[in-house]
């Protein structure tokens, strides 16, 4: 809402404060104001002219040589390059010596050898916003009324010393989207006066009494409480009066015609849109509210043909046609003209709702629909259409007939609201006095009465948004200032704090995982479809989520993977040329089984893990070394081995969808299947643009519920440890993790630790075959161990592995 | 004396070849020439036996001065060759210290979650516990229990990704409230953060994103004040950017409080003196606050005439992007490693 500050003291004295001191007091009692905008930007010595005479330049086509009266002894000669200029008309006249707003300096000049003392101006010259004015007046210099008397200033013609407040209003505020909710708004913050506008219109009535020229009738009950219409019998269509005009200028309103503009000028001045009809367009002098038909059309003011929708709320005339659509435009069959003589001016309650579905699937936006979706203040309906039929009067030569025509459905009555004083002190932590509570209620007008403790307040209906006690308590709070209301520390019982098990878990993943050198990624949860389709199986539900209206496909559905979000975080850096890539995110993903949700989908907390490229690049003492499914396996072994479920992880290789067949696993839980690891599928890789990339994915709440984290300690040994090392050839195929743990088993607790270290295939070996060289170290925790002892269970797991897995002793 | 004289003569010998000696090999060679088993004074010593009982004693203690001195200048010559030897060892291995050292991987948390850890860490310490939420969440929870009934004009269409009628994308994580509460099932007192992400139908640009972190707080219990908020954000502001830092705040409008309040702290760039960043205010607005509206109480299952609270809401990646000076929201999800390296310290 643009509130002009001089319109503003029509309603309450503000001699004593500038704009910009109301701004500050109206910021902090709690609506915000983005710009206090002086809307003089910078004009002086502009003063009113009057075009004696005007004649083509000797030496140019397109530059007329004026005479202009500016109220001084001698004419002025000015050059005009204006195609609109024209003898007889008012226009403003920059003076020699005047600076325009655009910083250009007005000096004696020759243009093509003629003598030119000032410039006639345009509305942009001037530094008005032209886009409010007629296309003619856009285009060429600013035509003024005939009666503007010659040598006024322009700043007083157009009224221009003044600022623009622009209010940022918050939705329960809509009271202030009118000048009046303004002033009592300042009213209430200064203590102050409201001066309510002059709208005595049966000073102006005739003897015609509007009920033999309209008849309302409402049969769309439900979504119009309040309907209202005055007729106004001859009225002359001319330009609305200059300070009219300025003022909806100032509010950043088009002036039209004069008809228009008081309907435009009164809503600005109440919040109350109002509409005026032809009334000899309108068949029968009937008005009625009823619903649209199924088909129905309608051409609106600005000639564009609506297709109506049975929710639609319209206006008809006597035989039963629309020729509106409720509170959001009028139609073009009833539209005031030119020729217009009789009005007949709508003043309602449109319900909020209504107005605003309407409006939004006609996409429709008005001046008048934002305020009927807020809903508009019940009170002003009458006042409002009192107010235009009086202007009607006065400013289009209009005769108001006597009564108004209404259809009243129902009438609300103010919102009584009780409210205990002491309680606003207990919720505001404050000690305001009875006194202090009343006053701010008086400032506010708002009318109420006392018993004890209790204040009861009727609430004006101009301020729909207060209906319980603490919207009164936030009132007196912003009134009295939040700045004075103390600071406290909470009373009452302490609260331990802390985090869950599984929230202290993922916070110390993150550390341990960027510890060992891996960067922490936040991708959008919103994917492509063809995404979900490269890897997946991990989540409960087997279906996506998908987005009802997506902003676009590539981010239409909510990811079931984390994979490809980190693959598309390793080419896009290496597209930067960051081709070592060590990345995890911890998200939560989503899945159903239900071909249209009924109920939430399920959300499972997921981590991922990439690497590509190198984990040590080329350094002057270093080979460059590459990342390989090792690494990948090595964090998740880390992260295993820190939350103390190492011994329960197995890796089965059983080719998950998405990776390479050969190098890769899933991961399991005991018996529960939580995740995969492996190399990207080289085809994925390809179609990425990637080169080897390594990835891992695991459900978390598996990990967070079988998550260990007692620590017991174990003496350190007091007796020795015996090392021996097994090096057999085993076919190729055969997996080393088997034969470690069968080693391990056959040793059982005089094993205190097994290494692989070495693997090694080769031409002596013979195709086919692979040498495995496993250390082991036995240690008895009671007592040394014997030579026979080691050689014996030593013996036993040679056998093992001999028996197991036909693995041949190394000599 | 023929003895004698044959010792001091091989002193003086010695003592003449040794100050000539050049390298440990030299000296060597010249010990086993006089001290060895079959060296000189071993030669000489031999003749001993011939000796009377009277001269030996004097005899030895010549053969033993003439020992000790020969002794005691190969003792000398070997330290001073050893030092040599040692320092021409240390010079030689001496290495150029300003190559760089071999790079540990260094890794980084996010910054995102860089800040919610902090604020979490504050907020933990103040006795506060985290909550969670789902992100697709039920209309009831985003919209109408929080006080924002169907067809309010404060709840867009167009602000939300909608699932199905009933179903969305969270559009903030002030949810997480009311399922808190229910799950409290009117019991006091409830102290919450909850960060997380949210969605909102937005075109990205540099300052919006559809996706987004918030953190919301909820506190209530018996006799919660406006005060009490006041203090609260006080505290978590002065512990978040220092102990100067002071708050405002500001009547404002949300459906879920009442009374609203924008909270600005001080500048973090400026201290208070306007710059660019707080537009020349010193002040940033930085939280949305307010008294839990008993609306939203009562649907938390909680009696609004003996329970009240405070909520606070705050944007995660505004506070991310004040901290580190980013000036484009969506390099907190490109995960540019260029970017993310830069969050590799404390």
């Amino acid at each position: 809402m643009r509130v002009s500050y001089q319109w503003l003291t029509d309603y309450i004295d503000l001699s004593d404060l500038t704009a910009e001191q109301v701004a500050d007091k109206i910021r902090y009692a709690g609506i915000e104001i983005d710009v206090v905008e002086n809307r003089n930007k910078g004009v002086n010595k502009v003063v009113v002219g009057y075009v004696e005479t005007k004649g083509k330049h000797p030496d140019a086509d397109k530059l007329n040589v004026c005479t202009v009266n500016v109220g001084e002894e001698e004419l002025l000669q000015i050059v005009c390059g204006a195609k609109n200029v024209d003898a007889g008309q008012k226009v403003p006249v920059a003076l020699v010596g005047a600076v325009m707003p655009g910083g250009m300096e007005i000096k004696k000049a020759k243009l093509r050898g003629v003598a030119s003392h000032g410039m006639i101006c345009s509305a942009k010259e001037l530094g008005l916003n032209d886009k409010l004015l007629p296309k003619e007046q856009q285009e060429g210099i600013l035509v003024l009324p005939e009666a503007t008397p010659v040598g006024t200033p322009i700043v007083d013609v157009l009224a221009i010393d003044d600022h623009v407040l622009e209010l940022d209003l918050t939705p329960n505020r809509s009271d202030c989207l009118s000048m009046l909710g303004a002033a009592y708004e300042v009213a209430a913050i200064l203590g102050r006066e409201v001066k309510l506008p002059k709208a005595d219109v049966d000073a102006v009535s005739s003897n015609a009494q509007a009920k033999d020229h309209v008849e309302v009738s409402i049969t769309a009950t439900e979504l119009c409480s309040h309907y209202a219409a005055r007729y106004i019998s001859g009225v002359k269509i001319g330009p609305s009066p200059q300070w009219m005009q300025n003022r909806l200028m100032a509010a950043g309103v088009r002036p039209i015609n004069n008809i228009v503009d008081i309907t435009n000028y009164v809503m600005l001045e109440y919040g109350q849109p109002l509409h005026a009809f032809d009334a000899d367009k309108l068949a029968g002098g009937k008005v009625g509210v009823r619903l649209a038909n199924e088909g129905e059309v309608l051409v609106t003011l600005d000639d564009q043909e609506r297709k109506l929708e049975p929710s639609m709320l319209l206006i008809t005339d006597g035989e039963n046609k629309a020729i509106g659509i409720a509170g959001v435009m009028g139609g073009a069959n009833s539209e005031v003209s030119a020729e217009t003589v009789n009005i007949i001016l709508e003043s309602a309650k449109f319900d909020g709702g209504s107005v605003r579905k309407a409006s939004r699937s006609l996409g429709l936006r008005s001046e008048a629909s934002i305020r009927f979706e807020k809903e508009v203040n019940p009170e002003a309906v009458i006042p409002a259409l009192n107010r235009a039929a009086a202007l009607m009067a006065e400013c289009a030569g209009g005769t108001v007939a006597q009564g108004i025509v209404e259809s009243v459905v129902s009438m609300s009555e103010p919102a009584v609201v009780t409210l205990s004083l002491a309680k606003v002190n207990r919720y505001l932590g404050t000690s305001l006095s009875a006194e202090e509570v009343k006053a701010i209620f008086d400032r506010l007008q708002f009318a109420y009465t006392e018993q004890g403790d209790i204040v009861t307040v009727s609430v004006p209906k101009r301020r729909g948004d207060i209906t319980v006690d603490v919207d009164l308590i936030e009132e007196v709070a912003r009134l009295y200032g939040y700045d004075n209301i103390p600071t406290t520390l909470i009373e009452g019982a302490t609260t331990p704090g802390g985090y869950t098990k599984s929230q202290k878990i993922r916070r110390e993943l993150r550390q341990l995982l960027t510890s060992m050198g891996l960067y922490e990624v936040v991708n959008y949860s919103f994917t492509h479809p063809a995404q979900n389709e490269l890897f997946g199986g991990l989540t409960v539900g087997s279906k996506a989520v998908a987005l009802s209206m997506p902003m676009s496909e590539e981010r239409s559905v909510l990811r079931t993977s984390i994979v490809p979000s980190l693959l598309e975080n390793a080419a896009y850096n290496r597209n930067r040329k960051t081709e070592d890539v060590a990345i995890f995110e911890v998200a939560n993903l989503y899945s159903t089984d239900e071909e249209t949700l009924t109920e939430l989908p399920s959300e499972q907390p997921m981590f991922g893990l990439l690497l590509a490229g190198n984990r040590q690049s080329a350094q002057w003492n270093l080979k460059a070394l590459k990342y390989d499914f090792y690494d990948a396996k090595g964090v998740l072994e880390a992260i295993f081995t820190y939350i103390g479920v190492d011994q329960q992880v197995r890796y089965v290789s059983d080719q998950p969808q998405g990776y390479h067949p050969g190098r890769s696993a899933s991961i399991y839980l005991g018996e529960q299947r939580i995740g995969a690891i492996g190399q990207v599928h080289p085809e994925i890789q390809q179609n990425k643009d990637l080169d080897d990339t390594y990835i891992a994915e695991m459900q978390l709440a598996p990990l967070y519920e079988a998550a260990d984290f007692k620590v017991t300690y174990k003496s350190l040994p007091r007796f020795p440890s015996v090392e021996r090392d097994i090096a057999v050839v085993v076919a190729t195929e055969v997996a080393v993790g088997d034969m470690v743990s069968a080693a391990r088993e056959e040793a059982s607790e005089l094993l205190e630790s097994i290494q692989v270290f070495d693997i090694y295939m080769g031409e002596k070996l013979g195709a086919g075959k692979k040498s495995v060289a496993i250390s082991l170290v036995y240690r008895n925790l009671e007592r040394t161990l014997t030579d026979e002892e080691v050689t014996e269970v030593h013996g036993k797991v040679v056998s093992r592995l001999e028996q197991s897995f036909e693995a041949e002793l190394r000599k | 004396m023929l003895m004698k004289e044959r010792l001091e003569e091989l002193k003086e010998i010695a003592v003449s070849a040794l100050s000539k000696v050049l390298d440990p090999q030299e000296l060597n060679d010249l010990r086993v020439k006089y001290l060895g088993k079959k060296g000189e004074l071993t030669e000489v010593l031999r003749g001993m036996g011939s000796l009377s009982a009277e001269e030996r004693p004097v005899i030895g203690q010549v053969a033993n001065e003439v020992r000790g001195a020969i002794e005691g200048l190969i003792t000398n010559l070997q330290e001073k060759f050893r030092a040599e030897e040692t320092a021409q060892r240390l010079a030689a291995e001496t290495i150029d210290v300003t190559l760089p050292g071999r790079p540990m991987n260094a890794g980084a948390v996010h910054p995102l979650n860089k800040v919610i850890q902090d604020i979490e860490d504050i907020f933990i310490g103040m006795g506060y516990e985290i909550a969670e939420g789902p992100e697709v969440e039920n209309d009831f929870y985003n919209f109408e229990a929080l006080n924002l009934p169907k067809n309010h004009p404060a709840r867009d269409m167009q602000d939300s990704f909608y699932v199905t009628d009933e179903i969305l994308m969270r559009t903030q994580t002030s949810p997480v409230q009311i399922r808190t509460m229910q799950a409290k099932k009117g019991q006091g007192p409830i102290k919450i953060i909850c960060p997380g992400k949210v969605f909102r139908r937005d075109d990205d640009d540099a300052t919006h994103s559809f996706q987004f972190y918030q953190m919301e707080g909820l506190v209530v219990d018996k006799n919660i004040r406006m005060s009490d908020l006041k203090g609260t954000l006080l505290q978590f502001v002065q512990q978040m950017y220092g102990q100067d830092t002071q708050i405002r705040l500001r009547p404002s409008f949300f459906p879920f409080t009442e009374p609203s309040a924008e909270v600005d702290v001080t500048c973090v760039t400026c201290g208070g003196d306007g710059c660019r960043i707080c537009k020349h205010t010193g002040w940033l607005e930085i939280l949305g606050s307010g008294m839990v509206h008993p609306e939203v109480l009562r649907m938390g299952g909680y009696d609004p005439e003996e329970y009240s609270g405070f909520a606070f809401g705050l944007g995660i990646d505004r506070i991310a992007m004040l901290r580190y000076g980013i000036d484009d929201i969506r390099h907190l999800y490109t995960n540019d490693l260029r970017f993310l390296k830069q969050f590799s310290r404390i």
